[in-house]
């Protein structure tokens, strides 16, 4: 029989406090201030004189407004090039690639202008994914708190002169030059700086990740293993976060889930177990995920060791899970893969040691990844060097150790000391700004560089615009610098003539149109260099570690802001956080009991102390977080980002501890609750669906394989006939589709909530940013946001056996550790909308496409229409988000010509009073439509797809034609009608054209939450 | 009492606006003076007889290949070429005469290799025409020939044959033609105002006359001794203006009048606002599209080179100009603003004309492309202006009434054919008009 799960959106919704009774009842809170400062004392009663006054002042200017048309240009190219043409979009392929996860990108620009970015199906490492950070660098390139010049000492100054002063200093630099930059994975890049290095002979190019996997580094011979989670059947995660943080999560992402994807035809899955302490994007889409310390890692990777290897000292871990977990890694053999997030080599010599017992098929040593190569060890050794002054100069490319190493006062101390520093940051940030020099780079946009993520695959990017502003490329710097007169292009070209047979032009010519090339610049992987420390030794160092004490801090990473280098993207400061769903800066993040015990409340600020220093953060109630742990997340509390990014959250790299040379991100702290409050801006809760109908469903595996006809509960309304599907009745007339149906089907099953659709369709739509206060009064305005609910055991049949009351409080036991489900939900473009009804203006209407219509200019927001929808998807303009000076920090992007480009010239820019709501990507449906018109055929399947479909990695939102029989999404509903195909709360009969697919865990019920 | 007097406040305050609007609706219109357009714009296909007559009753060569030819001349040819005229090439009448078809042909195909090759009548024409190259066409033999058939057509309809002065309106001479009718109509309309001019002489004399006449015998009246109380009476009276000022009946008609004048006025003001039909700025270069697209026939996506593929139709940049003015007419001090603004490095900076509010989506290529539409459906005689104005309003009710009466074009294009199919079926007698496929939608062009 199907089990009911009960969900709740949040710990407020569980614990039904008061408070939040009342709000579930109404959708928008009483009275919420649209003004702060009105003049009256009465803010409600408008004076009658200040009326007469705005009302004549209104009509005068309305008036005089009329009496003349203003005269506009049109400012044509001068020389126009050939390939360009007003009106059409032009695709370019280039690589993001920032020091965090690599992704190949199609460049989408207008008249010249980089709008959006796509992901690039050519690549095959992220085959066409695209993570909300990369599809959000596309409005950094617009970001006014760039360096638009060169300057010495803040002070804009001549390129020459700078470059004279530069060149004379270097040459009489005595002691060490150090470049200090994260991971560079431009095989020419490197060459530059090794070419730099040879003219200047103390060089040494120090690489460190703020994000760091040194111990990965260390365990495997200095390389990271390439993973491939779709040759894997059991995966056992200690703390990686793979899905949403660790190394590549595009990658692993997509390879995860073709292994994860079900259909009649294949009913089978990978298994998934996560140790972890924070509930993180992968623990929450995991079969089996079991809290741990941190302190607990090491002991519960030696634990597994010896159950899988054998061999190890006794651990001091035991769990039933593991020992599960261990005994399907044994008969998986190949088939099974463990990865640990954990920086401490020990614990990575170990999961090195399980995964080459078990001869995993998924770990590819020869061809590795390249995407972490920073040595914790060497990078405190430079630190140690600064604080003796053995450093003569210092060049940070990319580089922000004062913000983001933990030992960043002792940077910020010792560089006023060294005699020559230059920042070529993008920005005078925490650390550009203590430089003599900055000389700022281009935006990788502006760029010509090359990539090598994986060995084997090569990346290029290109420009898609003229440099913005007066930067330079930081490759030309060093190549004058190193008197080397040749452009990084031309430089970058010599280095592809090696790499490319064949005919080089036209080999050069398909690698810049493709973006990705296969080749290799490194050298033949050497015969595999030992690991730094056997596995005896690993073991020990294990059973040695200090034992954690009083509360562990767990310092982690966010999906959207990442290691804050782009802290200063409004677009990703407001990207609500997969699990917590809170914007607008990181918060104390503990379990319940703890926040019980403590009396704390949701939004209480508390005082974080560690390595003797400390942060003021608030705290959030996180259920699943492990017993005796706080999390919180780096990324935030930049003092130098620029205007968005500044103060907001705390800065927690420096609580990071390092030991036996890599930094451990975890450490015992001390919490103290303070007098303040601070309240989390999180979309959750928002939008109440609850003691509503199944709005969600999932099921398990082995119900699936068993029948997969009642993994989905269809609702049933009573007729004068008997029970039947709420759609046989209706009091509407059904609309014929005679041309298109759109529609769009999303596999609860593939999605893993990582909220890159919410970033595609907000740079598509030019959805405005509103800021953490106007997120607090539930005002975001993102078309799309994934709903995530928590799961507890209790059942609907528990209320007659145990009574209401034992069955309230039984839902509270698994919030410790529940299980998570993801629902993106946006308009479902009802064939029976409610919406369409309530609007007195016949603003909102249904088109003969299927398609639920907004039309601003007809809007006169009475926002009937939100009321009226049971999916609470739309949203209202409260401010002009373009032009109100409140939102000029924030939402700066849509205030200046500069900002402006990146908007979307097809979607008009909303006007304050009117709602807004998902529009199915019409622009692209409209696009789509015409190029089959003027090519005199019909549209393919594929040929048009909405911005959110386009940017799933896991490809869990399929779009198309539901008319057209041979569409994807045409068979997929035919295949998945009455097994997983089910509508979001259909016994309302709205008969939305988004259809969910039921999620299926691979799990016995009543492991979960053992 | 507040509420009651609120409550007359806006009829006032409307009445105001509405005055106020009648007032900067005629200013608006002296601003303006372009020509009278109807607000109703172009009727969909009325321009279509404007366009060239086919080359019926031509006496040489396949009708088909002709008209072949004229399609490849003008998208091909016509940049640089007339039949009877040197534009940036020579012109092309005779030319099946001066050279045979086994020079023409390597000639279109590749002519720097011909004169390479030292050609003699090559390197002649190479070297008179400022040693401009002509572009390598990538024509079959066949076009190239059916070009010519066309071109032969064209230079005989174009001679005068006989005394028969009909036959010279033909062709090109067609615009000629029209700017002829033009003329007399202007002769026509001259008259009636000389007419007109000497008729209100004539009646500015008769009253004077008779006021004259009038003072005359009243002066002959009062010289007579023999007239009686009553008479002179009668001489002396006078006409009390004061009466007709106190009439009831006659403030009460003047009042109502101006009321009325007002209010029509207001509305029509008010319906008004943002339109700028017939909007005709003047602009930096006083570009004349009855020249080029008039005279000279020059195909409008020469210059709007993206009008047949994209949403916009595309302003010429200047090195568009430059392909054919950098050999004509580079003394005209018009051109010479072209050569400043490349010099300078400054675009120009034309004065848009046709504005949209950016809430509507238009796509030129969707209406040219797809839906067949002429340039002059919309854009009204462009080929005739001058100066160019706004010849449609460009309102959302002009767009939907063409949306609600064009029959879509439909034809030999895959994507409708079922659609076709469908509606037939169910209602073959009404054409299959754009909002019966749901063109009249709002997010067709709102989103």
């Amino acid at each position: 029989m199907q089990e009911s799960p009960k969900y709740w959106k949040g710990i407020e919704e569980l614990e039904n406090s008061p408070e939040f009774v009342k709000d579930a009842f109404t959708e928008f809170a009483d009275f919420l201030p649209v003004k702060e400062s009105f003049g009256s004392s009465d803010a409600t009663v408008a004076p009658r004189r200040d009326f007469l006054k705005l009302m004549g002042f209104g009509i005068a200017a309305a008036t005089l407004a009329s009496c003349e048309t203003p005269v506009r240009k049109a400012i044509p190219y001068l020389n126009k090039p050939q390939e360009v043409d007003p009106g059409i979009a032009n695709f370019y392929a280039s690589t993001y690639f920032t020091g965090q996860d690599y992704n190949s990108v199609l460049v989408k620009t207008r008249e010249g202008r980089p709008i959006k970015l796509e992901g690039n199906p050519e690549s095959p490492i992220t085959r066409g994914g695209l993570s909300a950070r990369a599809q959000a660098s596309v409005l950094s390139l617009y970001d006014g708190g760039r360096l638009q010049n060169f300057a010495i000492k803040g002070q804009k100054a001549e390129k020459d002169r700078v470059d004279q002063e530069i060149r004379t200093a270097l040459a009489s630099t005595t002691g060490k030059i150090a470049i200090v930059s994260p991971t560079i994975i431009s095989p020419s890049t490197k060459k530059v700086i090794a070419e730099f290095a040879s003219r200047y002979p103390n060089t040494e190019h120090v690489m460190y990740d703020a994000n760091s996997a040194s111990g990965l580094l260390r365990a495997n011979g200095g390389v990271v293993p390439a993973y491939d989670f779709s040759k894997a059947d059991v995966i056992v995660s200690l703390g990686a976060d793979f899905l949403g943080t660790w190394l590549s999560p595009v990658e692993y992402a997509r390879q995860y889930i073709t292994n994860r994807k079900v259909s009649s035809d294949k009913k089978t899955m990978s298994r998934h177990f996560q140790f972890e302490s924070a509930l993180s994007l992968t623990g929450s889409n995991a079969d089996v995920r079991v809290p741990l310390k941190p302190s607990e890692l090491g002991a519960a990777t030696l634990a597994l060791y010896n159950e899988v290897v054998g061999g190890g000292a006794a651990s001091s871990y035991n769990n039933a899970q593991l020992k599960k977990a261990a005994a399907e890694l044994k008969a998986a053999r190949g088939r099974g893969l463990v990865v640990s997030g954990s920086n401490d080599p020990a614990v990575q010599t170990l999961v090195a040691a399980i995964n080459s017992s078990l001869g995993s098929g998924a770990v590819d040593l020869a061809n590795p990844s390249m995407i972490r190569q920073g040595d914790d060890a060497r990078m405190m050794r430079l630190v140690n060097e600064l604080k003796a002054g053995s450093v003569g100069a210092i060049i940070f490319y990319n580089a922000n150790p004062v913000y983001d190493h933990p030992m960043g006062d002792v940077v910020k101390a010792a560089l006023p000391n060294v005699k020559l520093t230059i920042s070529l940051n993008d920005r005078l940030d925490e650390t550009g700004s203590l430089c003599t020099y900055a000389v700022p780079d281009h935006h990788y946009l502006e760029s010509w560089n090359d990539y090598e993520p994986k060995r084997g695959f090569l990346s290029l990017a290109q420009p898609a615009i003229s440099p913005l502003f007066a930067t330079r490329q930081a490759q030309d710097s060093l190549l004058t610098w190193a008197g080397n007169p040749s452009s990084y292009y031309n430089y970058l070209r010599n280095q592809w003539k090696g790499l490319l047979g064949g005919n080089f032009q036209k080999g050069w010519d398909k690698a810049v149109h493709d973006g990705v090339a296969l080749g290799t610049a490194l050298t033949a992987p050497a015969a595999p260099v030992a690991p730094a420390m056997g596995v005896s030794e690993a073991i020990s160092a294990i059973n040695s570690a200090p034992k954690g004490s009083g509360v562990e801090l767990v310092i982690y990473e966010k999906v959207g802001i990442g290691n804050g280098a782009e802290a200063n993207n409004p677009w990703l400061q407001e990207l609500p956080d997969p699990v917590s769903k809170a914007t607008w800066g990181n918060y104390v993040a503990v379990p319940r009991a703890m926040a019980v015990a403590q009396k704390w409340e949701q939004g209480d600020v508390v005082k974080v102390t560690a390595n003797g220093k400390s942060v003021e953060l608030p705290v959030l109630i996180q259920p699943g977080q492990a017993a005796g742990t706080v999390s919180i997340a780096l990324g935030y509390g930049r003092q130098l980002a620029g205007k968005v990014g500044n103060n907001v959250g705390a800065n927690v790299f420096p609580m990071a501890t390092v030991r036996n040379g890599v930094v451990n991100y975890a450490n015992n702290v001390t919490l103290e609750k303070t007098d303040a409050k601070s309240p989390i801006a999180q979309t959750q809760t928002h939008h109440t669906i609850m003691d509503r109908k199944p709005v969600v469903q999932e099921s398990t595996l082995k119900q699936y394989i068993e029948n997969p006809k009642e993994v989905t509960e269809y609702e049933k309304i009573s007729t004068p006939d008997g029970l039947e599907a709420p759609a046989k009745v209706s009091l509407w007339q059904d609309y014929e589709y005679k041309n298109h149906h759109w529609g769009m089907a999303i596999d609860l099953n593939s999605c893993i909530g990582c909220g890159s659709c919410v970033i595609g369709c907000q740079a598509e739509n030019n959805v405005a940013v509103v800021g953490k206060q106007e997120v607090i009064n539930r005002r975001e305005m993102h078309w799309m946001r994934i709903d995530r609910y928590y799961s507890s055991d209790a059942h609907k049949s528990d209320f007659d056996t145990k009574g209401k009351l034992d069955t309230y409080a039984a839902m509270e036991d698994p919030s410790e550790n529940p299980s998570v489900i993801f629902q993106p939900m946006l308009c479902q473009h009802c064939n029976h909308a409610p919406c369409e009804t309530v609007c007195p203006v016949l603003a909102t209407t249904h088109s003969s496409e299927g398609l639920n219509q907004m039309t601003y200019n007809r809007c006169v927001g009475t926002r009937y229409c939100a009321n009226n929808c049971p999916y609470k998807v739309r949203r209202f303009n409260w401010f002009s988000y373009t032009s109100n000076e409140k939102f000029e920090a924030v939402n700066g992007h849509m205030f200046t010509d500069l900002g402006r480009m990146v908007l979307n010239p097809d979607v008009t820019v909303r006007a304050r009073g009117v709602m807004e709501k998902c529009s199915f990507c019409v622009q692209r449906i409209q696009l789509g439509k015409l190029e089959a018109k003027k090519q005199k055929r019909r549209p393919q399947d594929g040929e048009v797809v909405t911005a959110c479909a386009q940017s799933c990695p896991t490809q869990a939102i399929v779009f198309g034609d539901m008319r057209d029989a041979d569409s994807r999404i045409g068979k997929l509903l035919r295949r998945e009608d009455g097994e997983r195909a089910f509508h979001v709360l259909d016994a309302i009969n709205v008969q939305p054209n988004i259809t969910y697919l039921t999620k299926i865990r691979n799990t016995e019920k009543s492991e979960f939450n053992a | 009492m507040n509420s009651i007097r609120l409550r007359t406040l806006p009829h006032f305050l409307l009445a105001l606006f509405l005055s106020f609007a009648a007032f900067g609706e005629a200013s608006a219109q002296t601003v303006g003076s372009a020509p009278a357009v109807s607000k109703e714009g172009v009727v969909p296909g009325a321009t279509a007889a404007a366009a060239p007559a086919a080359a019926a009753g031509a006496t040489t060569g396949d009708a088909a290949a002709i008209a072949a030819g004229d399609a490849l001349f003008k998208g091909n040819c016509a940049q640089c070429h007339a039949v009877k005229e040197v534009v940036v090439g020579p012109a092309l009448a005779g030319i099946a005469k001066r050279r045979p078809m086994s020079w023409i042909i390597p000639w279109v195909k590749n002519s720097s290799k011909v004169v390479a090759s030292g050609d003699e009548y090559a390197v002649k024409i190479f070297n008179q025409y400022q040693k401009q190259q002509m572009p390598s066409f990538q024509l079959s033999d066949a076009e190239i020939t059916s070009i010519v058939s066309y071109i032969t057509a064209e230079e005989e309809k174009a001679s005068p044959v006989g005394g028969d002065t009909k036959q010279v309106a033909g062709g090109e001479a067609a615009a000629g033609g029209d700017a002829a009718a033009a003329g007399t109509e202007a002769g026509a309309a001259k008259y009636v105002d000389l007419l007109l001019i000497i008729l209100v002489v004539v009646l500015i004399v008769l009253v004077v006359t008779l006021v004259i006449i009038a003072n005359i015998m009243k002066d002959v009246l009062r010289g007579r001794k023999d007239l009686d109380g009553r008479d002179v009476e009668l001489l002396e009276q006078r006409f009390d203006w004061t009466q007709l000022y106190k009439s009831k009946l006659i403030r009460g008609l003047a009042l109502g009048i101006f009321a009325l004048v007002v209010l029509y006025e207001s509305v029509q003001g008010v319906m008004a606002i943002g339109l700028s039909q017939g909007y005709q700025p003047t602009q930096p270069i006083a570009f004349s599209h009855k020249l080029h697209a008039g005279e000279h026939q020059i195909n409008c996506a020469y210059c709007h080179t993206s009008v047949y593929k994209s949403k916009s139709a595309n302003i010429p940049s200047a090195n568009i100009c430059m392909n054919c003015h950098s050999q004509i007419k580079t003394e005209s001090p018009e051109i010479k603003k072209i050569y400043r603004a490349i010099q300078k490095n400054q675009p120009i900076q034309w004065v848009r004309i046709h504005n949209l509010p950016d809430l509507a989506y238009f796509n030129h290529s969707q209406h040219t492309q797809v839906g067949g539409i002429e340039c002059q459906t919309c854009h009204g005689p462009i080929q005739n202006m001058d100066v160019v104005y706004q010849y449609s309003p460009l309102t959302m009710g002009w767009c939907i009434n063409c949306h609600r009466e064009t029959p879509l074009n439909t034809k030999g294009n895959a994507y409708y054919d079922n659609l076709v199919k469908l509606h037939d079926k169910e209602n073959g007698a009404v054409p299959f008009t754009v909002s019966s496929n749901g063109g009249t939608e709002c997010s067709k062009c709102h989103y």
